[in-house]
């Protein structure tokens, strides 16, 4: 206790939790009050050379453009993507850069991508929207007359039931945050909902079920309950502002909130209403559960609590001793994000992080804590509580209640082990 | 209760209902009237209960060489998988480790059907007649030993069918 109390005392930062976790409060001042004493012998070391205005300053820019580029210094932005598939053309899978993005908000560019059977080249002046099956009139809608419905703008994350599905692996792979968890995006979607246009159909007495598929190659389908259809389902037509990108379903999509990223059907073309779920091959044969009994569950549809830490994440590598933002990224299905909990030594202490935003739900909700690594091997761990009460489980008590072939709705714990040279990786604790 | 609280109560009901009556006003009603007759062809789902199935049938020794030609390059001659292609034959989900096929995992038949029409072969998915969908189909339900070579595979007979799996699976579409 005194030793503690002598640490805070000497350097201005109170102590919250083992190995360096230092209070939230002080991300307001950081490097103003304690820190000030850290970075003290960089100020004495600086040179003496004279500040220069730099060329840029000399000479005007380039002239407005009609869509704008990243600078040219940010290049390293990019999505992770996999190498294009020899038997299912266009199928496959692309990451967003988490460990770089320091927001809420996934860029377009940088949204995650998985198709089943590429991005098809769809002419909005020929897609049509059919909605039909269980409902009174069946009714077909072109993009145009969509564009013409009251719309919702809602910001919400989206996960494919597959991420993170590496770390169900007997080893952990020396892996980064994207190509771990990188099938997780978050964006402000705006679209027309679906109940506006159930009322337009009218729904048949005992219709319990909502089935749809996308327009491109694989016809994909999926099914979802008419109770959540109802609830705060849409179709999206606009991310971020502009419209839906191909690789997110142009000229729409349907949108879930907080279900399994699948179930929002891209490049809808089809919702037909029925008594009972499609039962398709993508929500029977993949997505679905298998227990350690053999049996399965299906239709696993939010998406658990769960948070990563992005930075220091794993590939990446310290390179100075001193304080340091530990930040990551919190989610669930079930509603908003109340709590973030960080560890420094593997999960035996926790210390509250900073929430950024709102609390809003279904939405990512990035956290930060102050940490001081002394040079001291440390793991770093993230635990997230949701509204309704769930807490992030451990990736042990994921696993075990799961068979060793489940890749789908991993949510447990992530650990980065980081060296004493500052070197950091994914690992199983 | 107070009048004043009550006062509130009634108001707020009122503008409940007023906007839930704008709302209904807002929207454009443009949605042009379709027949079901009109979907036929390009409606594919085909659900467990076999609403969905087309005319026509097929035999599992007639689909040999459907499988032949469109399938096996993948799926392997044997329907045994291949490197990223998944074996349509044997396995089960309680062997170490778990192999999760048509035949030990998918529990319904009518999903194979649906999804070889609108999905397969993935180099020129709905080039298949509904007469070669079923004929393949015959035969890889044939090569899981849940068909005869010369069963008749029709609308009516499909979804007879009972998937060895068919009740391997806990559903928790009510778990929101």
């Amino acid at each position: 206790m005194s030793e503690i109390y002598n640490q805070n005392n000497k350097e201005g930062l109170e102590r919250v939790a083992a190995n360096g976790l230092i209070n939230r409060r002080h991300l307001l001042g950081l490097g103003m009050v304690g820190a000030g004493s850290l970075f003290a012998n960089s100020v004495l070391a600086a040179d003496n050379a004279r500040v220069e205005i730099p060329t840029w300053s000399k000479m005007p820019g380039h002239d407005p453009s009609s869509y704008g580029n990243p600078a040219p210094y940010a290049s390293d932005f990019q999505r992770l993507a996999g190498a294009p598939s020899t038997t299912l053309p266009g199928s496959g899978v692309s990451r967003s850069p988490l460990h770089l993005l320091r927001g809420n908000i996934t860029p377009n560019s940088l949204h995650f991508e998985r198709h089943h059977a590429g991005v098809p080249a769809i002419d909005p002046a020929v897609h049509r929207l059919v909605i039909h099956g269980m409902v009174r009139q069946p009714l077909e809608f072109s993009y145009e007359d969509l564009l013409a419905y009251p719309m919702q703008s809602r910001i919400y994350f989206l996960e494919c039931s597959g991420n993170s599905g590496a770390n169900t692996e007997a080893t952990a792979g020396d892996s980064s945050a994207a190509a771990i968890h990188g099938l997780l995006s978050c964006a402000e979607w705006t679209g027309v909902s679906l109940a506006t246009l159930l009322e337009e159909t009218g729904i048949a007495d005992g219709a319990t079920w909502v089935t749809s598929t996308g327009a491109d190659g694989a016809s994909m389908g999926r099914s979802i309950p008419l109770n959540k259809a109802l609830r705060d389902v849409f179709i999206a037509l606009y991310q971020n502002g502009e419209p839906i990108r191909p690789e997110q379903g142009y000229p729409m999509r349907l949108f879930v909130p907080g279900w399994e990223g699948n179930v929002s059907v891209k490049w809808l073309t089809q919702i037909k209403l029925a008594n009972m779920p499609a039962n398709f091959r993508d929500e029977t044969s993949k997505y679905t559960d298998l227990l350690p009994d053999g049996k399965a569950l299906q239709f696993t549809f939010p998406m658990g609590v769960k948070s990563i830490i992005t930075s220091p994440s794993g590939q990446m590598s310290l390179q100075r001793q001193g304080l340091h933002e530990v930040t990551g990224l919190a989610w669930s299905g079930n509603g908003a994000i109340t709590r973030v909990e960080v560890s420094a030594d593997g999960g035996r202490s926790w210390a509250d992080a900073q929430l950024d935003g709102t609390g809003q739900d279904l939405a990512l909700a990035r956290f930060r804590i102050p940490w001081l690594w002394e040079g001291g091997p440390a793991v770093l761990q993230s635990r997230a509580t949701d509204a309704t009460g769930q807490v992030q489980p451990t990736r042990a008590s994921v696993l075990a209640n799961y068979d060793s072939v489940n890749r789908y709705h991993f949510n447990g714990i992530q650990s980065w082990s980081v060296s004493a040279q500052g070197e950091v990786k994914n690992v199983y604790v | 209760m107070s009048m004043s609280n009550y006062t509130l109560l009634v108001a707020c009901a009122c503008c409940a209902l007023l906007s839930a009556a704008s709302v209904a006003q807002q929207t454009p009603q443009l949605g042009k009237p379709v027949s079901e007759e009109q979907l036929q062809g390009w409606d594919l789902i085909v659900s467990p209960d076999g609403q969905g199935l087309p005319s026509g049938s097929g035999k599992a020794i007639e689909g040999k060489v459907v499988y032949e030609q469109q399938c096996a390059a993948c799926h392997g001659l044997e329907a045994q998988g291949g490197a990223g292609v998944p074996s349509l034959v044997g396995g089960s989900p309680t062997a170490n480790p778990a192999v999760l096929t048509v035949g030990s995992y998918w529990p319904f038949s009518s999903t194979l059907f649906d999804y070889v029409r609108r999905a397969m072969p993935p180099s020129a998915p709905k080039s298949l007649s509904d007469t070669q969908v079923y004929q393949v189909v015959a035969y890889i339900l044939h090569l899981n030993g849940l068909v005869d070579e010369d069963f008749d595979l029709d609308s009516a007979s499909l979804p007879t069918i009972e998937m060895p799996n068919h009740a391997g699976f806990v559903d928790r579409s009510q778990v929101q």
